[in-house]
């Protein structure tokens, strides 16, 4: 049976909704529309004016190698944080899914990481991957100079996503746990019954049962290390070393305000937030109606 | 979605200037982009001014660094919350310059009333913070100059007596030094272009941009990828790779000023700011010494430039408030007041009389003050040139991250050093020409 209410003052439902609205307007469509405008203009960084340029912003970015480099950079890091994040989280919600014993204590444990502002883990992270002190910098002690992010890229690039990951296995795994117990458990003790050992279980029946949750933690995901990254690199890398840990949305930080570029930051701006938008899209329209039960 | 940042950083400095409430003095603020000792040392600063007198009281918040400082002034400016007074870096100068937002600083002192001797600044510091016409538009406040520092007992224990005042005999210590068993004979910030690049490039008389480093006009491009920094580059990689100078900075673990003063490694460059600090901080028993950047035999060694930063007042605050600034001003350019600034910091006097008054009193003969002179000498070494008089270039701070990056690419990837300067000095010049076009028509004041 549905329920439906109906207000019969025309101006309630709007007031009950200003607040909600207000907050909207100001803190997403109007710094987004203004990052449209300087997008299209060159703005000087005191504010003493601007000059319309039309899309010579979004061509001076696109010409530009690095830019595109930054890019395939963010694609590797969302990609890789993603993959991992999502595969230890599942891994941890299977155990804990299974009921073994210290499953209650496990349940809240693993989901401690969430609550830990990006911040203050990249903080800790530093310390135990310093390279002088640190934990994993201990392996330098037996092999000198194997463990090097200051000077790798591709050591500092690992290290922020495996942070990156760690930061995120809270979430999926909160959402994995639900998903899990939501599948009936006749049908696992069906599979078991036929002889199907749990990894097997786990491969032909509540993986493809679960794939709504997987699909929707994926685009989750990926989002959020295109957007969330920036306070881990921030702390740890600061987009070094050689702009090996710059991502779309910390190179938009380095041009704005290390650069003071607004117009090509904000174009850059623009590009993510399309990115971001397109992935959304993909969510709502795509997986909501091809993924489901059948 | 991510121009929140841009939002959420102009809330957030907004609400750092807190709304003054009435009373008899008045009150303005003053925001700087020092921390830790300097910080307390410049809030004892302002708590000496507002008891000196009682008719202004000078609000001083310190942002922590000085890009922090400039991002949350211009987000403060632009919501028209800007303190009185802000604190911008030698690099910043142009940047200000052209965006109008100040009240040039001998204007604010001839409105109200205080008598100053211009040309009683050192040449070096005016040239930087002034117009082509030599009218100081900000106040210059805590500067200083690269200096090369060295471990005594070290250099003594090779046979070195004296200080280094050639990069040739850099590298025979350093040579020596590692044949006698020490491990990191010079510490290199790689991240450390002030030291490295701009003041080499002053030292040695070198472009770091065409047209004058940019004082002739905003259609200038970059000059570091040819003459003697390329050489210089090239032999650091040399050092490098044979251990003689090792990588210390901050995201390594350990900076090179930590290095120098733990007596790990026996050379550094520096800020003469540091002396203070190092005189503080170098482990018992370690003796060292400063001196002039050297320079390569035969090379004639010109000034160098001016580093630290000016005092900007800023438009937008009421008549009480810039005589309070004027104030401020003139109560930091007492001869007291200066020499006590230069005492508990390593920052220089910024006057001719100011300097002579403390070398007559002998402030520079004896430890711990000893040898900081010697950062007056390099910064007056000769008159200013077309390339010593300081660096005009808009958006300098992008710049120096190219190079930067360069001096990295080179020595941790191995990329061969004219191309990395090349295709620093390319992205660099796309810097300035935007830059240009974003002030299209503007003239250089």
């Amino acid at each position: 049976m549905e329920r439906r209410a109906f207000y019969r003052n025309g101006t309630l439902p709007w007031l009950l909704l200003a607040p909600q609205l207000l907050l909207v307007l100001v803190f997403f469509y109007w710094p987004t529309s203004q990052a449209l405008y300087w997008a299209f203009t060159l703005e000087q960084a005191w504010g003493g004016g601007n000059t319309w340029v039309g899309f010579a912003n979004f061509l001076a970015i696109f010409r530009d190698g690095q830019y595109w480099a930054t890019v395939g950079r963010s694609a590797f890091y969302a990609i890789c944080a993603t993959g991992l994040s999502m595969a230890i989280a599942l891994t941890l919600a299977m155990f804990v899914d299974r009921a073994l014993k210290g499953t209650r204590i496990f349940q809240s444990v693993f989901v401690w990481p969430y609550a830990i502002a990006a911040p203050a883990a990249g903080v800790a992270f530093r310390f135990i991957f310093s390279p002088e002190a640190g934990l994993i910098g201990s392996i330098n002690d037996i092999w000198p100079g194997i463990w090097s992010p200051a000077t790798n890229g591709w050591h500092a690039l690992g290290m922020v996503i495996v942070c990156h990951a760690w930061l995120g296995i809270g979430y999926n795994f909160i959402f994995f746990l639900a998903a899990l117990q939501m599948i009936p458990k006749s049908i696992t003790e069906a599979g078991a019954m036929d002889g199907a050992r749990p990894f097997q279980r786990m491969l032909d029946l509540q993986l493809p049962l679960i794939a709504p949750t997987v699909f929707f933690l994926m685009i989750m995901n990926l989002i959020s290390s295109f957007t969330d990254s920036f306070g881990l690199i921030d702390t740890m890398t600061e987009g070094g070393p050689i702009g090996a840990t710059e991502v779309m949305v910390y190179n938009i930080y380095i041009d704005g305000f290390k650069g003071l570029d607004y117009s090509g930051a904000a174009a850059q701006s623009i590009v993510l937030m399309v990115l971001v938008i397109a992935l959304t899209f993909v969510q709502f329209r795509w997986v909501e109606k091809r993924v489901h039960y059948s | 979605m991510t121009s929140k940042w841009l939002f959420g950083a102009a809330l957030a400095a907004s609400a750092l200037s807190v709304a003054a409430p009435a009373s008899a003095a008045t009150k303005f603020e003053f925001w700087y982009g020092l921390s830790g000792d300097l910080s307390e040392r410049i809030q004892d600063m302002c708590k000496t001014f507002n008891e000196s007198q009682a008719d202004y009281e000078i609000v001083c918040v310190s942002q922590n660094d000085y890009e922090a400082n400039l991002q949350n002034t211009i987000a403060a400016f632009r919501a028209n919350r800007q303190p009185t007074i802000t604190q911008i870096s030698d690099g910043g100068t142009l940047d200000l310059m052209l965006s109008g937002a100040y009240v040039p600083v001998r204007q604010l002192m001839e409105e109200n009333g205080y008598q100053i001797n211009w040309d009683d600044y050192f040449s070096g510091i005016a040239s930087y913070y002034s117009t082509s016409k030599g009218e100081l538009l900000s106040m210059p406040f805590n500067s200083s100059t690269a200096m090369f520092y060295y471990n005594t007992d070290a250099l003594e224990a090779v046979g070195f007596e004296g200080a280094p005042q050639t990069w040739e005999q850099v590298e025979q210590i350093a040579r020596d030094l590692k044949a006698a068993g020490y491990d990191c004979p010079v510490a290199f910030d790689p991240t450390g272009i002030w030291q490295w690049w701009e003041q080499f490039s002053a030292a040695h008389n070198q472009p770091i941009a065409s047209k004058g480093n940019g004082y002739e006009g905003l259609d200038a491009t970059v000059e570091f990828n040819h003459g003697k920094f390329v050489d210089q580059l090239t032999w650091i990689k040399k050092m490098y790779d044979e251990g003689l100078f090792v990588a210390k900075s901050k995201a390594i673990g350990e900076t090179s000023n930590d290095a120098f003063v733990n007596a790990k490694c026996q050379m550094s460059s520096s800020s003469i700011a540091d002396h203070g600090t190092f005189a503080k901080q170098a482990v018992e028993g370690m003796h060292w010494d400063v001196a002039m950047l050297p320079v390569w035999e035969g090379t004639e060694r010109t000034n160098t430039l001016v580093g630290g930063a000016s005092l900007w007042t800023l438009k937008g605050s009421t008549e009480e408030q810039y005589k309070g600034a004027a104030a401020f001003y003139a109560f930091l350019a007492t001869p007291k007041q200066a020499e006590w600034w230069s005492t508990v910091t390593g920052y220089i006097p910024v006057t001719n009389s100011g300097f002579k008054a403390m070398t007559d009193k002998g402030f520079y003969a004896e430890a711990p003050y000893k040898g900081r002179e010697r950062a007056v000498e390099s910064l007056t070494f000769t008159p200013p040139t077309e390339y010593t008089r300081g660096v005009r270039l808009g958006n300098f701070g992008a710049v120096r991250l190219e190079v930067a990056n360069a001096i990295q690419e080179v020595l941790f990837n191995n990329v061969p050093v004219q191309q990395a300067l090349d295709g620093a000095a390319e992205r660099s010049n796309e810097v300035l020409r935007r830059f240009e076009q974003t002030y299209a028509g503007a003239q250089l004041p």
